[in-house]
């Protein structure tokens, strides 16, 4: 099929950007949107003009690496799919698509579609973790895990990370990311000593980069994960209860 | 050369204990006067580098990706291993221990596996402490399932995506000492070369992949956990950017290369749809368990594959492999395939598939009980194909997945360079010539949390007292412009056909010739044609753009460069390996029905390649395997 | 290259303001400052409907809010003590509204040339809008009807008949029609505002989700039913002097 395909360029970080269009013919529909990607920068490169940058690894819908605005939606037009599983077939003949880079102030631009998503791992840093250092950890079976808290975990835990949550919202908020990192740890056994300091300092972060939730519910939408916003109810819980007891705790030090 | 692998002395069960006693340690107080640096962070990277920050070493952590949490280990998706005996079905470190050596068709040593098996309980221990949300049984306690014609029930997972718990465990872990302060991490910053100076590693020269900045950094000593180099095939499962300049440029530098004609192709990926076609997807192989393998009996059969009767269909691994059946492991059930597909009998619109049929087992369980088993798995392999597993068979085809060869280490994990290390995939210790399913994480996490941490000592301890030499040193200038004069190069060739065009082409020759059937004459031609395409390489590539701003093309093209010697290098080892051991199958050296045909006699050793010089036929030294806890048998799964 | 590097370190203050300070703090004062008003809306609602049974029912009632407590308190004051706390609740409400949209205007960086939400529905994406338009709305119909400020109220505006105040005011077509359009508003904002607020309190339970959607969509639709009857009734002279 032929396509126009009209792509953000952007040279540098704090460069001025804009958009330009490409022809794209003669492509095939079992090709994947990445793979359609590939063909348009070899061709660019044959004419001597930069290949379109874009974040990509391993193309199978778990790294997080690629993520791009697909006419107007996060991923592009398949539920439940990230940029790297999402096929030409999903497009018709003649289709004019619109590709932008993720849009937030916590994400800047680095080049035409690469997003600097590092704000995600300051988050992670904050407190997204279990403090237990090699080789201390007690045997796997001591503490038994309920079923049901180790598949709420796990479900929140599948989050890849790409951004699509903040790219998603109308607030550029990561909220969900935070949320599924959050309850990850915090549904189990094992996350409970250090719930609310835990809570506190990844919230607290979060919003150090990023908007606030106002419940749109856009980001489970575009998750490719399809993770569910009742995560973030969770956060909100555990962050009131966090403020009221680390505060006390505080106060008996 | 010499190649001492260091096997400390004693009872099998007992080397490990004994070694870690003999190793000089270094004081808590002194931990910080060492600097270490560790290229790469997947399960082995991360999990080295969070653990020597724990331990006090002043850790530098340095990758390509945005993020310390998107390393390839991500993708694996069936399990871990470990001799937990937690299903009391026999399981124990000797069982896992004598099961990947065996599997490996005995072409690993029995120390290093031995230990990997000994340490496969406590990174399940650690795992869960780090929140890892493995399955679980009703009671609340971890799950176990038989992976990849395994046995006993032994391998732990998190639904499909253990390999990304695991590895965000280790990122977890890493992000603590971050904040921590006592690990540093260089993201989007790619290593381009290591600095030798004295005959040691002290350091490496890194490409900052936003501004093209070529930087220096020093270290007591330097990790490479730089994962495998299936990508030498273009099409793998790998993800893109995977790529073996790290440990090829240690090689140059003349770090030992450990066979690397070993490779892995699974036997569950979805076939090539398209000639640009980017990479390949692997279907987890516990689909083995409940699908059955087939293709029709008659060559150039039409039909789609429900009108296809019963009695028309070969149920190939059925019927060659009775005892296994579809379960057989990864090498032999890749090597019917491609037999079947060879005698024109695949199926797809290429003709590059057999099926894998759920058919009967929806029958037999339920399509609910399928569901529950691989839903996720149905639902991208729909994504992919536009196919429903759920109605038509699945169609497979084996892909290169995992390199068992990688940098020649002793048994403390060192390289034939003092001071650099190896580990996770990018070594070659564990697997011998064949990995066996959910081995792979479990030799990732045991060298970077367990093993490496405690082994690093013995060399650190005798530099105490000295700092890192200055990065001003003629040693690092050196390395910089060099490395700087290859990105020149690179830019500077202006040719007419782009990276990708080179690389796919390189991955013909080497899947044509190094893949799962392997001649002698077909590797003699791609010996002859590996480095004429590479001369056309540097004559004519293109790459677009500049070497101070970000650069996919020039990154790409910097990784493919090596593919080219390194390919070359994998034919060598393949031509010089005159038997068929595991994932390496010399057609010239099969028993009369066919199967693999091992020589034990000549080739039990592991093949040790030298860098001797651009142009220069490498050298080979062998170091011979020692078996004495096993007795070595042919395998057989009939 | 992107490495780590160090947040600056800031003071802290004693956690209730902590708490207001960050963005999940907020919402939680908007939730439950939402659920005041939002109390107030029904009860107000209700107390209206006493219209319906003729003058000396509503004025009665007007009468007894004045004097609620009876013997036990003063005179108007727990009156006042509702209204301060209800105008707490709002400028509490109206401060975190206005500061997060500051917030979140900020952290948007440009917009999308193409934008196709799917989640995103009328109500959550007008929260603003509406929220400003019955603000505004407050103002006049407390200068209209509990002020008798002119010209919101009408000339024949009479402390204390509350019946005859009403049905001049609405006769008049421009705040009849205010009336709707501002009820309009607050059915719009309040569907989006009682859906939301479980979720910012915290209460998400997948059994219970599927009720927080159908209160939304009740109250929502009590409002337009019983509110907009109220000028239309008016209008069409079921209600008159």
């Amino acid at each position: 099929m032929d396509l126009t395909l009209r792509v953000w360029r952007q040279h540098g970080p704090n460069q001025p950007g804009a958009f330009e269009e490409y022809a794209a013919p003669d492509i095939r529909s079992h090709v994947s949107f990445l793979e359609m990607l590939d063909i348009v920068n070899d061709r660019l490169s044959l004419e001597d003009r930069e290949p379109i940058a874009f974040e990509h690894d391993c193309r199978e819908g778990i790294c997080g690496m690629c993520g791009v605005m697909i006419n107007g939606q996060p991923h592009g037009p398949q539920q439940g799919t990230a940029t790297c599983q999402l096929h030409m077939r999903k497009f018709r003949d003649g289709d004019v698509i619109t590709i932008e880079p993720w849009r937030a102030t916590g994400f800047p631009v680095l080049r035409d579609l690469v997003v600097d998503r590092s704000a995600l791992d300051r988050i992670i840093e904050a407190g997204g973790y279990i403090t237990v250092d090699t080789g201390s950890a007690p045997d796997a079976n001591l503490v038994p895990v309920p079923q049901e808290a180790a598949e709420a975990s796990m479900d929140a835990a599948a989050c890849i990370g790409c951004g699509a949550c903040v790219a998603a919202c109308p607030n550029s908020a990561a909220q969900l990311f935070t949320a599924a990192k959050l309850a990850h740890l915090n549904l189990l056994p094992q996350g409970q000593p250090e719930r609310f300091m835990r809570t506190e300092a990844m919230v607290d972060t979060m919003e150090s980069f990023f908007g606030s939730c106002t419940n749109h519910a856009e980001c489970e939408e575009a998750c490719p994960k399809q993770i569910s916003i009742d995560f973030i109810a969770l956060l909100n819980r555990d962050y009131i209860k966090a403020k009221w007891r680390n505060g006390r705790l505080a106060g008996q030090r | 050369m010499q190649l001492d692998a260091k096997i400390p002395e004693g009872p099998l069960a007992e080397k490990w204990d004994a070694h870690r006693f003999s190793i000089p340690l270094v004081a808590p107080s002194n931990r910080r006067k060492f600097e270490v640096i560790v290229v790469g962070t997947g399960l082995a990277g991360a999990g080295a580098a969070a653990t020597m920050g724990e331990l006090g070493y002043r850790v530098k952590t340095f990758t390509y990706h945005d993020s310390n949490r998107r390393a390839h280990s991500i993708a694996a998706q069936g399990g871990i291993n470990a001799s937990k005996n937690y299903r009391n079905d026999g399981d124990s470190d000797y069982r896992l221990f004598y099961d990947t050596i065996k599997g490996g068709d005995y072409r690993s040593r029995e120390a290093n596996t031995y230990r990997l098996a000994q340490v496969s309980g406590e990174i399940i221990d650690q795992a869960t402490a780090q929140g890892v949300p493995f399955g679980r049984e009703y009671g609340g306690l971890l799950g176990n399932r038989s992976f990849g014609g395994a046995q006993v029930s032994r391998t732990f997972y998190a639904r499909g995506q253990t390999g990304q718990q695991l590895l965000l465990g280790a990122y977890q872990a890493l992000a603590r000492q971050i904040k921590a302060g006592s690990v540093k991490a260089y993201n989007r910053c790619e290593m381009l070369d290591i600095v030798v100076d004295d005959g040691r590693a002290v350091g490496v020269v890194v490409r900052d992949m936003l501004t093209g900045e070529i930087s220096s950094h020093s270290a007591h000593a330097v990790v490479l956990a730089t994962g495998g180099y299936s990508n030498a095939y273009f099409l793998s499962t790998n993800a893109k950017a995977s790529n073996a300049t790290a440990i090829w440029r240690a090689h140059r530098k003349g770090a030992l290369f450990a066979n690397p004609c070993f490779t892995q192709i699974h036997p569950t990926c979805i076939p090539q749809a398209d000639e640009f076609q980017s990479k390949l997807t692997l279907m987890s192989e516990s689909l083995r368990n409940d699908g059955r393998i087939w293709i029709p009996s008659e060559i150039g059969e039409t039909r789609p594959a429900g009108d296809i009767p019963d009695d028309q269909r070969d149920y190939y691994l059925e019927r060659r492999y009775p005892a296994f059946g579809n379960l057989v492991p990864r090498d032999v059930a890749s090597r019917a395939a491609k037999k079947e597909v060879d005698a024109d009998k695949g199926v797809g619109p290429m003709r590059n598939g057999v099926y894998l049929d759920f058919a009967d087992a929806i029958g037999r369980l339920g399509r609910d009980t399928i569901e529950a088993r691989y839903g996720n798995l149905f639902e991208m392999y729909e994504r992919i194909t536009d196919e429903d597993p759920y109605e038509v068979p699945m169609r497979i085809y084996p892909a290169p997945h995992y390199t068992m060869g990688g940098l020649w280490v002793d048994y403390d994990l060192m390289t034939t360079i003092p001071g650099l290390y190896s580990i996770g995939e990018a070594n070659f210790s564990d697997h011998g010539a064949n990995r066996l399913g959910a081995s792979a994480l479990m030799q990732g996490l045991a060298d970077g949390y367990f093993i490496l941490p405690n082994t690093i000592a013995a060399y650190l301890s005798q530099y105490l007292g000295t700092d890192p030499i200055s990065t001003s040193e003629l040693a690092f200038t050196r390395v910089e412009a060099d490395v700087a004069g290859r990105t020149e190069r690179l830019l500077g060739v202006n040719g007419s056909r782009t990276v990708d065009w080179f690389h796919r082409e390189l991955g013909k020759i080497v899947w044509e010739h190094c893949g799962m059937a392997r001649s002698a004459e077909g590797l003699t031609k791609a010996l002859a044609e590996i480095p004429a395409l590479k001369e056309e390489f540097f004559a004519d590539v293109r790459i677009v753009g500049d070497g101070d701003s970000l650069n996919q093309t020039l990154e790409k093209a910097g990784r493919v460069a090596d593919y080219f010697d390194l390919a070359e290098l994998m034919c060598r080892d393949a031509l010089h390996r005159e038997e068929s051991s595991g994932g390496h199958f010399r057609v010239e050296h099969v028993t009369e029905d066919g199967e693999a045909k091992r020589n034990d006699e000549d080739f039990r050793f592991v093949s040790a390649w030298g860098f001797e010089g651009d142009g220069s036929e490498p050298s080979l030294t062998k170091e011979n395997l020692e078996f004495e806890n096993v007795e070595l048998k042919t395998r057989s799964y009939k | 290259m992107t490495t780590t590097e160090e947040a600056p370190v800031r003071r802290r203050y004693p956690w209730p303001i902590e708490f207001y300070r960050s963005a999940v703090g907020k919402k939680w004062v908007m939730a439950l400052t939402g659920v005041a008003l939002l109390g107030y809306i029904v009860a107000h609602m209700i107390g209206n409907l006493k219209l319906y049974f003729g003058a000396e029912e509503i004025n009665h009632y007007g009468e007894a809010l004045r004097d609620l407590g009876g013997n036990l308190a003063p005179r108007t004051h727990i009156l006042w003590a509702l209204r301060i706390g209800l105008l707490g609740a709002a400028l509490l409400h109206v401060h975190a509204a206005y500061s997060l949209t500051y917030t979140n205007w900020k952290a948007r960086g440009g917009r999308y040339r193409e934008r196709d939400y799917i989640a995103v529905t009328y109500a959550s994406n007008t929260m603003r809008l509406t929220g400003t338009v019955v603000l505004l709305f407050v103002f006049f119909h407390l200068a209209d009807l509990t002020w008798g400020a002119a010209p919101a109220a009408p000339e024949e505006f009479f402390r204390g008949d509350v019946y005859s105040n009403l049905v001049a005011s609405f006769e008049r077509l421009p705040v009849a029609i205010f009336y709707v359009i501002a009820n309009l508003a607050l059915a719009v904002h309040i569907f989006h505002g009682t859906w939301s607020l479980f979720q910012s309190l915290g209460y998400s339970h997948p059994r219970f989700n599927i009720w927080r959607k159908r209160l939304a969509a009740g109250l929502t639709a009590a409002v337009v039913l019983i509110n907009l009857s109220f000028p239309i009734a008016v209008q069409t002279g079921i209600l008159k002097i």
